[in-house]
Formats: structure tokens, C-alpha cells, sequence
């Protein structure tokens, strides 16, 4: 579904990632972490089209994705969940979500019903809000209405960033178990997250990213269990030590 | 339809203004009325561009200008000694010239109106157009300082033409006949009608506003204003919307300034000016930014006891006195300290207490 070749991409001076390659599979979770500044919220970007490419390629379903600009991709099928939630605060939640499906601009009003009506049911605690104004949600419903939102243009692929930053650890657990219900739907998810081991529970295969490079990458039980991953990430030798 | 219904008090109080005045046989204040109504036009389009899109502008003055003195020139310029030039002969052959009298009963020739009028909005329409696609790239203070900029060379370019009168300004422009019987002028005699014709424009921008802002675009618009970078992801096409926006407002505010000057018959460079783009501003701040109807009350009580004299020779600096007053005191517009208590908005819980 996604195949990305030798991506090269930073800020001014700085390059961010460094000949970075992986693909996404259909229906799979792939999950991949790093400590700060590896550079994963900047591939997500970088995806999305908000950073742009410097070389290699952005394969999406057959389409090169370096070339369009951020908010093309969108109606191709490939939408991010931001980091920061970034829901619109002043705007009702049920607003939040209508312009989630923007991009289905030629669909009737009843096809928007509908994918409302579905989200409520995956979240039904934004039906209950859904006149309230964003900005009052609590975070972990603020993160609920950014998945939602995302999932109203009917993506191929959802990209999230960080979902579990500053959550309570309760809410995080229930993200996850939603993300892994989202797959379970057929959907495909790409998953940043610094919660390495929360990410590798629940995903099928993962990548590790440092300063801009995959150095490993495979399947997540795999790296679940992989020495260097443990240590440098899950901080289980440490644990074990004692 | 709920929203229609939401202007039928207004249109009340609109026919209920028209009968005190003539009950109480004070009908010179329509006057005052239709031309606050017609800067309020100008202004429920700036709200837009400012509350909705998020994005500043202190050069509407600029597009009121290019509106009015447009249709001023045109509609008081004699082609007569031009009457042999193609373009004047083949304006005349569209049917688009009217002959007229000046001010000293001499036979001229004129662009009619409509045609004038259609020219002048088109044109700032363009203008807006290539202003905006550089001008909109920038934000905060620097888009203020790039419209700033382009009030200030309206302005100059105003005074410094002798087709647009410089200092004098364009006076003797005939009445616009709107509709056969519908006439927009300055005549004691069409005073009423006048009134009406000024309230329904403002109402039917008004509701049409309203609609747009409850509409796909509204939302977009209200996205952009929330978070640019959320909004780009969301597949919103930003800088087509920012761009659509400032012309739209440009073109109320070019309507805006043909209409009044055709009412006033006349129009001078200090609508041009930058304090009055200044003005405007302050009048969308007052009303609550992202208010369409706050935007409109506001816009037609200040302009109306300005225009009334209640100022003074402190006109101008009344309005930079709101400006800063409300800055201070009500960024949420003045008509949030009237409902404060009732719009207060609860804090987001901290994610730690949260249970769900």
C-alpha cells in the first residue's frame, strides 16, 4: 500500500532522515519508534506532504507523493492524526468530524450521516458531546475526535503521531485497543509512537528509527524480544538486573 | 430556514426604525442610517476575512475606494470629445453610454451605471486577486503591514490623479437606477426608499454570509483559523480558501463603495484613507471578530453616531480608543461582556483525572 525508497528529508540545514526505506502492507499495523528527535514525527510529516521530500520516493497505491502538495493526499486516502491531537478548539465536535470529510466533497449529506453514525459507534462518548466546543473535550477525547475526524474521509491508510502523549496510562490502553479494533476493520495503520512497547503489544511489524535511520526492523514480537530494542527502548535489562 | 427566520426581527426592526423616523418626523436620520448601512456591508465582509479566515486586512479602505471612484469616474467622465475613438463607439453601439447633463446643464456623455458599476467591482475583484496571492503567504503583523501598504497606495494613488479629482475628490455622480423605480441617489424625495434599498442589500449579504458560514466553506474557513497545519492535513486547500475569502470581502467592500457613492453623488480621497481601514478594524474587533451579527450592530451604531457628528473632531481618534480599549478589555468583542457569564466555557480536565 506504501512503499517508501531511499526518503531524504530535514529542515534547512538539518536532515532529518537519512535514506530511510520501509513499506506498509494492507490491513497491518506498523508501528514505528525511536527515542526524541529520530526523526519519526518528521517521516510522518514528510508523508503527509507537510515537510517536503529532498529525494527518493513516496509510493502511495501507486502514486508518487512527493510531488502533491499536504492537502492533495488527503483525498487520495492517506490521512494523519496529528500530534498534539490538533483538533479544532473552537469549533463543536460534531463540526470537527463534518470536516474530517472534506475531502468527500461530491458525497450527499447522507453518506456524511453515515460515517458520523460510524464513529459515534467507535467513540461513543463524542456522540454525547458532539455540540460541545473541542477545545473542552478532555485529552483523551480530544484524541478519540482527531482519530475520528481522520477516519471520516474514509482512508486507505491512518497515520498517527505520538496518540499516547500525555494521556493517563488507562486512556492509552484504550486507544491502542482501538487502534487494534480499527485494524481489525480492515483498516491500515501506520503508528509513531515513543511508547515502544505499548506500540510493539499491539502491531504486526515494526521499524526502529535513530537520527534519521532504520536500523532494525521486523516483526513486532520479534523486536519485543530483540536485546538492543529491549535495552535501548523497553528498558527491561535494567529490570531484569535487579 | 432556521436561519432566515433569525432575520425576520431584524427586517422588523429595520421597517420599525423607517416608521418612528417618519412618525416622529425625524427622517433625516435615514440618512445617516443608509450610509452606515451600506459601511456595514463593507464590514460584515472584512468580519469574515478577519473572524472566520483569521486573516487581517488594513487595506479594505483600498477596495471601498477602488469601488467607488470607479463608478464615480465613469459615470461622470464626458466622453463627448472622445465620441470618434473605437472604444467609445463601440461602448455606445453595447448600449452602454447614457447621454446626461453636468453640473452647469452642458450635454455629456457617460457610462451608464450599471455597466460602471460592474466594472468597478470586477476590478477590484482583480485587484484583490493579485494583491492577495503574494500578500496572503504572510501572517500576524506582517499581512497587516503588506495590506497596510496597499491601503496606503490606493490612497496616494487617489490624491495624486487628476481623473479621480485628487484632493477635491469626484462630485456630481448621477443616481443608479437600480431596478425602473428602485434609484439609488441623494434626493430628499427617495429617502425612504433609499433606506430600504441600503437595509435589503446589508440583509441579503448578511444572510448570505450566514449561509456560507454554516456551509462546507464556513467550516474550512473556521479550520484554517484554528490550526493552518491541521487544516492542510485534513486535505483543506488553505491558500485557495484565504484567497477566495479576501476577494469575497473585497468585493462587499467594492459594493459597499459604489452604492454610497451613488447615494452621496459624490465621493473624496478620505474614504481612501488608512484610518478608515483602521476604523473597520476596529469595528469587527468590537463586534466579536468571528460575529457576523455582532459585526453588523456594531458597524451600523458606530458609523451611525460618527456619521451623526457625536464625535467630533475626535472621530478618528474614538475609533483607536476602541481598538485599544477592546484589545484590552474584550478580545472577544463587546457584546462577550454582556453574556460572559453565561458562555463561560469550562477548563479541559487535566488527562490525569480523566476516568473514561
Amino acid at each position: 500500500m506504501l512503499k517508501i525508497r531511499n526518503l531524504e528529508s530535514g529542515y534547512g540545514k538539518i536532515k532529518a532522515l537519512k535514506h530511510v526505506s520501509m513499506h506498509v502492507d494492507s490491513g497491518e499495523i506498523v508501528t514505528i519508534i525511536g527515542a526524541n528527535g529520530a526523526g519519526k514525527t518528521t517521516l510522518l510529516a514528510t508523508i503527509a506532504g507537510l515537510v517536503k521530500a529532498r529525494a527518493g520516493e513516496i509510493v502511495f497505491r501507486g502514486q508518487n507523493l512527493c510531488a502533491l502538495s499536504a492537502e492533495k493526499i488527503p483525498a487520495l486516502g492517506c490521512v494523519m492524526v496529528p500530534e498534539g491531537r490538533q483538533v479544532f478548539a473552537t469549533m463543536s465536535v460534531e463540526d470537527n468530524l463534518i470536516l474530517g470529510a472534506h475531502v468527500l466533497q461530491k458525497e450527499g449529506r447522507q453518506v456524511i450521516e453515515e460515517l458520523l453514525d460510524h464513529q459515534y459507534a467507535l467513540f461513543p462518548v463524542l456522540r454525547d458531546r458532539k455540540e460541545q466546543l473541542a477545545g473542552t473535550l478532555s485529552g483523551g477525547e480530544q484524541q478519540m475526535l482527531a482519530m475520528g475526524r481522520a477516519l471520516m474521509s474514509r482512508p486507505k491508510l491512518v497515520m498517527m503521531d505520538e496518540p499516547s502523549t500525555g494521556l493517563a496510562p488507562l486512556i492509552v490502553k484504550e486507544i491502542f485497543q482501538i487502534i487494534v479494533r480499527l485494524r481489525d476493520e480492515g483498516n491500515t495503520v501506520l503508528l509513531v509512537e515513543q511508547n515502544a512497547r505499548a506500540a510493539l503489544a499491539i502491531a504486526d511489524r515494526g521499524y526502529v528509527l535513530e537520527t534519521g535511520k532504520v536500523i532494525l526492523q521486523g516483526p513486532a514480537d520479534d523486536l519485543l524480544n530483540n536485546h538492543d530494542v529491549q535495552r535501548a527502548y523497553l528498558g527491561r535489562e535494567k529490570i531484569n538486573e535487579k | 430556514m432556521k436561519r432566515l427566520l433569525a432575520i425576520l426581527p431584524l427586517l422588523g426592526v429595520v421597517v420599525l426604525v423607517q416608521l418612528l423616523a417618519t412618525w416622529t418626523g425625524t427622517q433625516f436620520y435615514l440618512t445617516q442610517m443608509t450610509m452606515a448601512a451600506y459601511y456595514s456591508l463593507l464590514i460584515i465582509g472584512l468580519c469574515v476575512l478577519m473572524g472566520y479566515a483569521g486573516q487581517i486586512s488594513l487595506g479594505h479602505a483600498g477596495f471601498f475606494a477602488i469601488g467607488g471612484y470607479l463608478s464615480a469616474a465613469l459615470t461622470t467622465l464626458n466622453l463627448v470629445p472622445h465620441r470618434a475613438e473605437w472604444l467609445v463607439r463601440f461602448l455606445n453601439g453595447c448600449g452602454l453610454l447614457a447621454a446626461g447633463t453636468d453640473l452647469y446643464g452642458g450635454k455629456i456623455l457617460v457610462v451608464l451605471p450599471w455597466a460602471a458599476a460592474i466594472l468597478a467591482v470586477l476590478t477590484a475583484a482583480g485587484v484583490a486577486v493579485l494583491i492577495g496571492i503574494p500578500v496572503l503567504k504572510l501572517k500576524g503583523h506582517y499581512l497587516a503591514m503588506a495590506t497596510l501598504g496597499f491601503g496606503i497606495i490606493i490612497y496616494r494613488l487617489v490624491l495624486a490623479t487628476s481623473w479621480f479629482g485628487q484632493a477635491d475628490g469626484i462630485s456630481g455622480v448621477p443616481p443608479f437606477v437600480l431596478l425602473p423605480g428602485l434609484t439609488v441617489s441623494g434626493n430628499v424625495s427617495g429617502r425612504v426608499q433609499n433606506y430600504y434599498i441600503a437595509w435589503g442589500v446589508l440583509v441579503f449579504g448578511l444572510f448570505l454570509l450566514l449561509n456560507l458560514m454554516n456551509s462546507r466553506i464556513g467550516r474550512a474557513l473556521r479550520a484554517i483559523h484554528g490550526s493552518e497545519e491541521a487544516a492542510d492535513a485534513m486535505g483543506v486547500n488553505i491558500s485557495r480558501f484565504k484567497l477566495q475569502t479576501f476577494v469575497l470581502s473585497a468585493v462587499f467592500a467594492a459594493i459597499a463603495g459604489v452604492l454610497l457613492t451613488h447615494f452621496n453623488g459624490g465621493i473624496g480621497p478620505s474614504e481612501a484613507g488608512v484610518m478608515k481601514s483602521v476604523r473597520y478594524v476596529a469595528i469587527v474587533a468590537v463586534g466579536g471578530m468571528a460575529n457576523l451579527w455582532g459585526a453588523l450592530v456594531m458597524g451600523v451604531l458606530l458609523n451611525f453616531l460618527s456619521l451623526r457628528g457625536v464625535f467630533g473632531s475626535y472621530d478618528d481618534a474614538v475609533f483607536g480608543l476602541i481598538l485599544i480599549l477592546i484589545m484590552l478589555f474584550a478580545p472577544d468583542g463587546i457584546l462577550s461582556l454582556v453574556s460572559r457569564k453565561k458562555r463561560q466555557v469550562p477548563l479541559p480536565e487535566a488527562p490525569q483525572d480523566e476516568e473514561a
